[in-house]
């Protein structure tokens, strides 16, 4: 059933056109570009949100000490260098929307779904070259939004990332829910059309763009993992835009939807018979599909790298894709587990749990089988690989207290606490960042021609997953031991008092951790231009990316499109001498593909 | 300062190792150009040894946080009926946890450096394997239908209000950034209220309706307190934005949401008398108190005040953003007999009565 699209007319049209720099470098429609392009932007804004990041963990650990940090960089937010506490809560709120949206959807998403869907399916190109360029401006538009916020007199939004209403909706609740709070909606907003128009591309380039013989049996696992967060993202993301278009209505044009009996700094408000728990299932129903719309894609990044450093086909290839289909489908239907003790009937919590806890079965499938592709390999230790065995490790950490959470009898006492925070930082926060890094090291060549420095690279991942455990493995005690996240100091309560050790010990991992990913921005941005020049297939891969020439041409390859005549995963197979077979290699007389 | 100079400190260790790096590199001219950053037998072999370290990292962080932190929480000591319950779910929960993430650790990482790449070596070509699968898909499906038909059960019996044993009504009033409580007098029914009857120079705070005659008994306070071993439900009520009501030492949490009344229901069981004197808080405070008494000297060195000495109090804290003193959100809660409770209402006033 594979699709038989080849662009010659495109590719003809290719070679003639003439480039300027601005076709090329900005107002590019080649999806190779437009994947670095996604990469670049969600760097600086990763940068931007793990900054805020350390300065809410230096804030926790040294509560009433001026700082030297915060006077620099936040200014008459600081005054005397101490820090206040909207803005504190401003962080919280845009360092959650930044990592989660721009750095580890768009960010992730964008680059690799961008950069490896024509090149692993066999296209010249995405579907419509033109909407992938408008999908990147409208993110790049969406970025510049949101860092502006930090810019108005009241304040960027300070509600929390799921800006529950009232806060969010009633500029007299909180500075920044004025000027921050439009400036988040209208960023979010542009943020939701690119992510759409992105997600429509993926989806058809997939269903209409493979090459022959690429039939969905033998797509790469990556490209399964960005095929179905693509169709999580068009399910999803439009009910978040409803529940965001709604807020703005009550904000500004004084409709109830979510509000409702409201008496605040001394007046009663018109608002009658809306209910914030409307908008709760409104948001969380985009919120937790969010969660694997962040975290399949490094799944299906580690999928590729651990079966091609492994030197062994991926474990379990059929129950793999199962089990993204099966995540994917559950994930639209849990979402209440995160409004346990909101107000709603309590027997919907009963459901939830239920659906929240079978989620565990296909992820534990996941873990499994990537514990067992590793068994009997020859494993080459990349930077890509160390990352990806350290995005099994967290993810295995991290979704295990799960249980916990699901749970709705056990969520009453650990909801909304450290226990939370430490659960979903290592979960998809950590896991996808490893997976987003794994993506970078194994496909920099692809990208730039050039090899990442491989020490660096080591000295990257150590200190990272030291501290990364050293971050978020002591947070889950203080989230047992009842303390509420998202408070500015916890100096009110003495009853905390024994937690602050604890605390400045997670900050300093926490800095340090944040420190050392300089060593990565330098390797990222020096290799670049003065990297080691890479080979055409530098890790001895199978899959189509890197049967093109390393430079990079308009089309993809200069000549046919190559056709496929096996799955992606034949490594070390037997009755070959090379220990991988491309996907482009007919297969031998007698030989049998398997049956996967 | 401190923070410049550990800044300084840090850039100078960065600088370091790229030299270190740079050194490395440079004695590595031999190697033929394109494969010099791609994992050597060396690589693999340093590496594989630093995974085996790493799980060690991971079982010792485990180990330190469990024996360090392992009192801390609130695992012991529920102060509630339904407490115990949570906590016994809690536990099995973790020890699941607990097993489940050693052996996977162990398997992930051992793997890791057992089989490190060498060269010439062959992987085992070993694409499937519908036993090991189904094995895998199994045992989880089996342990959780456990965990989940214990947890539903917990679950169904902490939120359904047993309305036959008579609770005792208590209303919860959130507003940014404090806490009331309504008790409903002799008469166990709360007044009729809403936020528009809110009635400032009439002290009328809570929007109570002055004409409903089950209104005039009721009691406002700003202190919680409950009679030892008598069900409580709470009825809950914000007037402004989101607040959630978290009481953890009694395993209870609920939102306060404008517009709507939530309730949770709830039996105190231990005296928070009693619950000073368990061996466990008297150490848990006087660990507390030590660190205070630290800070203290250090303030009082700064020509500061120093800190109070801390007893212990239940507490009920705001668990839900709500605006710039969130952090600052909490009610005292004290759990007394029922002699000190009827004592200590006799000294409030009730509504009708509180009006200007």
């Amino acid at each position: 059933m594979s699709a038989h699209v080849e662009a010659h007319a495109h590719d003809d049209h290719g070679h003639h056109h003439k480039e300027t720099f601005v076709t090329k470098y900005i107002f590019s429609q080649d999806h190779k570009m437009i994947a670095k392009q996604y990469l670049i932007t969600g760097t600086i804004m990763g940068v931007i949100g793990v900054m805020m990041s350390l300065m809410m963990r230096m804030q926790i650990a040294w509560p009433e000490e001026p700082n030297v940090i915060f006077r620099a960089l936040l200014g008459k937010w600081a005054p005397e260098g101490v820090m206040d506490a909207d803005i504190y809560l401003a962080l919280v709120t845009i360092h959650g929307t930044i990592m989660v949206f721009f750095v580890l959807t768009a960010g992730l998403s964008g680059t690799f779904s961008n950069l490896l869907i024509p090149l692993q399916i066999g296209a010249r190109d995405m579907a419509s070259g033109f909407l992938n360029m408008i999908s990147y401006w409208l993110f790049f538009i969406s970025s510049v939004i949101m860092v502006s916020s930090f810019f108005v007199e009241a304040g960027p939004a300070a509600a929390g990332w799921t800006i529950y209403p009232p806060l969010s909706a009633l500029p007299m609740a909180q500075g920044g829910s004025g000027m921050g709070m439009t400036l988040w909606l209208v960023s979010m907003a542009i943020f939701i059309a690119s992510s759409l128009l992105g997600s429509l591309n993926y989806v058809v380039t997939v269903i209409n763009l493979r090459t022959k013989g690429m039939s969905m049996t033998r797509l790469p696992l990556t490209i399964w993992a960005f095929f179905i967060t693509a169709v999580i993202g068009i399910i999803s993301f439009p009910v978040l835009l409803s529940a965001a278009l709604l807020l703005i209505m009550d904000r500004s044009f004084g409709t109830s939807f979510f509000l409702s009996d409201i008496f605040i700094q001394g007046e009663v408000l018109h608002y009658q018979g809306g209910s914030p728990v409307l908008y709760e299932h409104l948001f969380w129903f985009l919120g937790h599909p969010e969660v694997y719309i962040v975290l399949l894609p490094a799944l299906g990044i580690t999928s590729e790298i651990i079966a091609t450093n492994s030197r062994k086909p991926i474990f379990g290839y059929r129950a793999m894709v199962a089990s993204i289909l099966a995540i994917a489908f559950l994930s639209t239907i849990v979402w209440g587990h995160h409004m346990f003790i909101s107000g709603m009937n309590p027997f919907l919590g009963s459901v939830f749990t239920f659906t929240t806890l079978l989620i565990a079965i296909p992820s534990a499938v996941k873990a499994f089988n990537y514990i067992t592709t590793l068994w009997k390999g020859n494993l080459q230790m990349n930077p890509a690989m160390l990352f990806s065995i350290g995005l099994v490790s967290t993810f295995i950490t991290g979704g295990l207290t799960g249980i916990i959470l699901g749970d709705s009898a056990l969520d009453i006492n650990v909801h909304d606490t450290y226990f939370v925070v430490a659960h979903f930082h290592l979960v998809m926060g950590i896991s996808a960042l490893y997976g987003m890094f794994a993506g970078i090291y194994h496909w920099f060549p692809k990208m730039f021609g050039r090899m990442l420095n491989k020490n660096l690279g080591y000295v990257h991942f150590w200190v990272t997953a030291v501290c990364a455990y050293g971050v978020f493995f002591p947070m889950h005690f203080i989230g047992m031991a009842g303390l509420p996240r998202r408070y500015y100091t916890n100096s009110n309560f003495p009853l905390f008092d024994d937690l602050a050790n604890v605390n400045v010990v997670i900050t300093v991992f926490a800095l340090i951790g944040g420190a050392f990913q300089i060593v990565f921005l330098y390797n990222f941005f020096s290799s670049i231009f003065y990297g080691k020049k890479a080979t055409q297939n530098p890790w001895r891969s199978n899959t189509l990316e890197w049967t093109t020439p390393v430079k990079h041409v308009h089309g993809n390859w200069p000549g046919e499109i190559p056709h496929v005549h096996r799955w992606a995963y034949d490594y070390s197979k037997p009755g070959h001498d090379e220990d991988f077979v491309s996907q482009i290699i007919p297969l031998k007389e007698g030989e049998e593909e398997l049956q996967h | 300062m401190t923070a410049l100079l550990s800044i300084l400190v840090l850039v100078f260790i960065l600088v370091a190792i790229w030299q270190m790096i740079k050194i490395f590199d440079l004695t590595q001219g031999s190697i033929p150009e394109g494969t010099s950053q791609i994992a050597n037998d060396k690589d693999n072999r340093i590496n594989g040894y630093l995974m085996l370290g790493f799980l060690a990292f991971i079982y010792i962080i485990t180990i330190i946080c469990f024996v360090k932190f392992g009192d801390l929480p609130l695992l012991s000591n529920a102060a509630s009926e339904h407490g115990p319950g949570v906590d016994r779910l809690m536990i099995i929960s973790m020890i699941v946890i607990f097993f489940v993430q050693t052996v996977t650790q162990f398997l992930l990482h051992y793997f890791a450096y057992k089989y490190k790449g060498e060269k010439g070596r062959k992987a085992l070509f070993y694409a499937d394997n519908n036993k090991l699968e189904a094995i895998w898909t199994i045992i989880p499906v089996i342990v959780l239908a456990g965990l989940i038909i214990q947890g539903l059960f917990t679950w169904t019996n902490i939120m359904n209000v047993n309305k036959d044993n008579d609770p005792m009504v208590i209303e919860l009033y959130a507003q940014q950034f404090n806490w009331k409580a309504r008790y409903s007098g002799a008469d166990n029914t709360l007044g009729k209220a809403n936020v528009r009857l809110i009635d400032i120079d009439r002290a009328n705070i809570l929007g109570l309706d002055e004409a409903d005659p089950n209104a005039q008994d009721d009691i406002i306070t700003t202190e919680l307190h409950l009679p030892v071993g008598k069900p409580v439900l709470f009825k809950m009520r914000s007037q402004d934005v989101l607040h959630s009501a978290y009481m953890p030492h009694f395993r209870a949490q609920m939102n306060c949401v404008p517009g709507m009344i939530t309730q949770f229901g709830f039996t105190p069981t231990i005296t928070t008398v009693e619950m000073r004197e368990t061996p466990e808080m008297v150490d848990k405070v006087s660990n507390i108190n030590k660190i205070r008494l630290e800070k203290s000297k250090s303030l009082v060195a700064k020509g500061e005040e120093g800190l109070e000495r801390y007893d212990f109090d239940y507490l009920l804290l705001c668990n839900k953003i709500c605006g710039k003193s969130h952090y600052n959100m909490q009610m005292k809660i004290v759990v007394e007999t029922q002699e000190e409770y009827d004592a200590w209402l006799k000294t409030q006033k009730a509504f009708a009565n509180s009006l200007n």
